[in-house]
């Protein structure tokens, strides 16, 4: 049962999935006004040579701020599950 | 059809991730479809933001008189990429504890092995 | 004897201490250039945490106790974490919106203008962005080492 459910929901989203490479073309994307401001007025806003920076740490910054505390909840979820896992007894440095 | 190679690539690898989730039994194995998923749908996004003939987004000593690659859509992989290892070091520390607790990392003995 | 004491031979411990250095250097580079070169806060921690990881296979579960201790790599993570966040609230102190970038263009720390098109880059320039780029790589150097090295103890605890 579990066979045929899986081969069925691999078999309908193959043919969806497949409508991406029939209707994009590969190096002419669709909607360009935004990247163009950006490359345009990115070195006299932020001042940066780096595009992809100013835009992760200047238009972005919100973005970015989400991300580093998603992985600072990762390590203080690893560290939880290992104290757990050892019966809550305080670990080598004391 | 030669000019859409990256867009077949991230259909194939989708699908094998797919494939790997839903067919296979070993707990690791399953953890690596879904970083396979992951890099599929970094690919894809990378892709879409690709101009003929362009160079990388970045004016130090860049040559003169070529057009850029577009650049939000590198940044949102990059976060893309971050929350992909934050995934990956939780679901390999459930592994861990899993395998601590009933002795084997197969699905369907982790389902009758009572405490 | 246990996995406690298990330890790579002399050429490899020797070869992993002259290597950690350059990794170090390597990744410190990466992560102050973000505002020039491809690269940035994210990209330059985990180069630095590959090199706390290299340590970490070369020598033993005792060596390591000795020379690294946990808690130096919480409050690196916490440090980082915050100085991201202090530099984005220190911008609505000064009366603009939160994350504004404002030491762009003016003549305080990181301040120069650049000019339009293609040039060899200057340090001195993009604002906030290099102090954001720096929290960020302390914030990834602590976090991934304290991950790796949760893994470690885990599995050296079970077997004595």
């Amino acid at each position: 049962m579990k066979r045929i459910v899986s081969w069925l929901v691999l078999a309908i989203l193959g043919l969806a999935m497949l409508a991406i490479p029939a209707f994009l073309t590969f190096g002419v994307p669709a909607y360009s006004d935004m990247d163009l401001y950006f490359l345009n007025y990115g070195q006299l806003q932020a001042a940066a040579n780096n595009i992809v920076t100013s835009v992760v740490f200047d238009y972005r910054g919100f973005d970015t701020l989400g991300e580093s505390v998603v992985l600072f909840t990762a390590v203080i979820g690893v560290g939880l599950l290992f104290r757990k896992l050892h019966g809550g007894e305080e670990l080598e440095d004391e | 059809m030669f000019l859409n190679i990256p867009y077949i690539a991230v259909v194939v690898l989708a699908l094998i991730g797919l494939a790997t989730i839903l067919f296979k039994r070993n707990l690791i194995k399953i953890f690596l479809g879904i970083v396979i998923l992951e890099s599929a749908v970094n690919l894809f996004l990378i892709a879409l933001g690709y101009r003929d003939g362009g160079i990388a987004p970045i004016y130090t000593n860049a040559p003169a008189g070529e057009e850029m690659v577009f650049s939000t859509v590198q940044a949102l992989t990059l976060t893309s990429i971050v929350i992909g290892v934050a995934t990956t070091a939780v679901m390999l520390t459930f592994a861990m504890a899993l395998w601590k607790q009933y002795g084997s990392i197969e699905t369907n003995k982790i389902r009758r092995l009572k405490e | 004897m246990g996995v406690k004491n298990l330890r790579m031979s002399k050429i490899v411990r020797i070869s992993a201490n002259l290597l950690y250095t350059f990794v170090i250097i390597f990744g410190l580079y990466v992560i102050l250039h973000g505002h020039l070169t491809p690269g940035g806060g994210f990209q330059g921690g985990a180069v630095v945490a590959t090199g706390v990881a290299l340590i970490l296979v070369a020598f033993s579960y005792e060596d390591i106790l000795a020379m690294l201790k946990k808690v130096t790599y919480t409050v690196q993570e916490s440090a980082g974490l915050l100085l991201f966040i202090g530099t984005a609230l220190l911008a609505m102190g000064l009366g603009v919106t939160f994350f504004y970038n404002y030491l762009a263009n003016s003549g305080l720390l990181f301040g120069m203008s650049v000019p339009f098109g293609p040039n060899s880059g200057n340090l001195d320039t993009a604002g906030v962005i290099p102090i954001m780029n720096i929290a960020v790589g302390i914030e990834v150097w602590g976090g991934l080492a304290l991950i790796v090295f949760y893994m470690l103890s885990g599995i050296a605890r079970e077997r004595v």
